[in-house]
């Protein structure tokens, strides 16, 4: 019997520090593992002894790429303690926010991380002096995304506008209008990105997925929705951890997440797509079948088409709610501290986000559980790499990498969120 | 073509105000031909201010292990930033990133300067250190001289 080990030792181009171990018997992956050693951040139990009012801020720091979501499913999480219901002007603020952040965090990943990997160039400045138009217009949604966090969040990075029932401050109806022309122009850039990454070379890649997202009635699902799945799976977000269990594995600092009933899921653009087609937006589900997608796909090298399709839905729907938009009364519903647990799950740009928070009666915070998308992926990713990194092997060392980071990429992992990222490892034994 | 003075960095972060400091000490200092501007670091705010500059002063908070309030200059245009040239973001894509794209896509400015103060402290809400805010009126100083040239 021969065996090699590779490794991967940084992942370049995700966002965050991992590494990829495969081990080679007889010309055969026999095992792949995806090591996040970025140090723990110990989140939760920084949260354990804080007021309730401060959750939203801090968990938006877990993230620089996708504070919004954090920040949000933590409010969320505690209305539902607090039995707060929001108006309608609010929930569209806050899908608008989602809209900003999907844009901003897929148009960077698409244009400067995933692309370059479909084109042969080993970063985005690189394929910059070849395909400029192409980055310049990622470029430009991404900051028309964060010009919509800017606009309602107080500042790009870390906004600061969120609060418990609410926002500290609503923008006038008028300061949303200035954003619909650029918006207008986004979406058709964001129409072209579709089409451009759509003429992309993809392996022939299919895997059956368990697929793990929110699906919602009416909405392609960014803040609400109930979590379903492929196989049947279909509850509340106040049962995800009697159906989903957290387990440490040695190679990671990020705690993996399976189905209690057995088995990875994935979670992420190809589920929350594929489990809610019906609901994007028509210009957004036109441009996804010309594409050549169908309407669900289980290619993961395709996600890139995906986000594109997931950021002309965005841009659509952001224009939607400014042109239906009329400025709520009060910022923010009144309340009062309880003893309580709430719990929410909303859609981050990487998929599925999980938290649950329990309350003293004077608000002080008891316990915190936040469970990100990267966690949730992880065992997927492996196994991504078991079943497709084989086709490689053959390869020069330097194109193996490269294959073995680009399969890890499909997946957009944020390794800082999830505190548990890429090195690639082969051996001989 | 536009001249430009362009300060990246957050106000609200201690030293990493550098820059905008910078910018609000060359206040009515320049010729009136020059835009004094401050920026976050979002790349494509970046691009587009570079864009269709001839001449672009940056100037930007680094952490590069000099003492405190310690002066690096980069002649962009020439070369690129070294590559542990201590400017880092927690963007994704930071100045660096930012400046290389630009070259790639044809749009650095023909003259090119970055000013990197190193800063001490970076607490949320701080004001400027000491060593800092010297370093802030040096380099604005050196801007002024070199604009005149």
């Amino acid at each position: 019997m021969r065996s090699r080990t590779i490794r991967v030792d940084r992942l370049a181009r995700v966002e965050g520090e991992g590494a990829v171990r495969l081990v080679v018997r007889d010309g055969r992956i026999d095992s792949a593992r995806l090591s996040i050693f970025e140090p723990p951040r110990f989140f939760e139990a920084l949260l354990r002894g804080r007021a309730y009012t401060e959750a939203s801020d801090i968990t938006a720091r877990i993230c620089g790429i996708c504070p919004v979501a954090y920040q949000i499913t933590a409010v969320h999480a505690l209305e539902n303690a607090l039995g707060i219901e929001v108006s309608a002007a609010v929930r569209d603020l806050r899908r608008l926010l989602y809209c900003g952040e999907w844009i901003q965090s897929h148009a960077l990943h698409v244009t400067l991380l995933h692309a370059p990997g479909f084109l042969g160039y080993h970063s985005g400045i690189e394929m910059a002096r070849e395909h400029g138009e192409a980055v310049r217009r990622g470029l430009a949604l991404k900051q028309v995304g964060s010009d919509i966090i800017a606009l309602l969040g107080g500042r790009a990075v870390h906004p600061v506008t969120v609060c418990i029932g609410g926002f500290n401050r609503v923008p006038r109806r008028a300061e949303l209008a200035g954003l619909t022309e650029r918006l207008e122009r986004s979406r058709e850039a964001a129409l072209a990105m579709v089409r451009w990454t759509a003429g992309f070379e993809f392996p022939d890649c299919e895997r059956d997925y368990t697929f793990v997202a929110l699906r919602h009635r009416s909405e392609y699902p960014f803040s609400a929705g109930r979590i379903a799945s492929n196989r049947g799976l279909e509850l509340p977000a106040a049962q995800f951890e009697a159906h989903i269990e957290q387990h440490q594995v040695r190679h990671s600092t990020a705690l993996h997440a399976r189905l209690r009933t057995g088995g990875a899921y994935l979670t992420g653009p190809l589920a929350r797509y594929s489990l809610n087609f019906e609901n994007l937006a028509p210009i957004a589900q036109d441009a996804a079948l010309a594409a050549g997608l169908g309407r669900s796909c289980t290619n993961p090298y395709r996600s890139i088409v995906v986000r594109a399709v997931e950021i002309l839905h965005a841009c659509d729907e952001a224009l939607r709610i400014i042109a239906r938009y009329e400025a709520p009364e009060l910022p923010a519903s009144p309340y009062e501290p309880r003893a309580a647990t709430g719990i929410a799950a909303t859609e981050a740009p990487r998929g599925l986000l999980y938290h649950r928070y329990r309350l003293d009666a004077d608000g002080t915070l008891l316990e915190a559980r936040i469970v990100p998308p990267t966690a949730q992926n992880q065992a997927a990713i492996e196994e991504d790499l078991r079943c497709f990194a084989g086709a490689f092997l053959a390869l020069p060392r330097p194109q193996l990498r490269e294959q073995c980071e680009q399969l890890v990429r499909n997946h957009d992992p944020c390794i800082s969120c999830a505190t548990h990222f890429l090195h690639l490892e082969v051996t001989p034994a | 073509m536009v001249r430009r003075v362009i300060g990246v960095g957050n106000c609200d972060r201690g030293d990493d105000a550098a820059g905008p400091a910078c910018i609000a000490a060359l206040h009515a200092r320049l010729a009136n031909d020059i835009e004094l501007l401050s920026c976050g670091g979002e790349p494509a705010a970046l691009l587009a201010l570079l864009e269709g500059s001839r001449e672009v002063y940056l100037i930007d908070a680094c952490a590069a292990g000099l003492p405190a309030g310690g002066i690096r200059r980069w002649n962009v245009a020439r070369q690129p930033l070294p590559a542990r040239a201590g400017i880092s973001s927690t963007h994704g894509v930071g100045l660096a990133e930012a400046l290389e794209l630009a070259r790639a896509l044809g749009v650095l400015p023909r003259r090119c300067v970055l000013y990197a103060i190193e800063g001490r402290s970076y607490e949320a809400g701080a004001a400027l250190s000491a060593p800092v805010l010297a370093a802030v009126e040096s380099v604005a100083r050196r801007i002024e001289r070199a604009s005149e040239r």
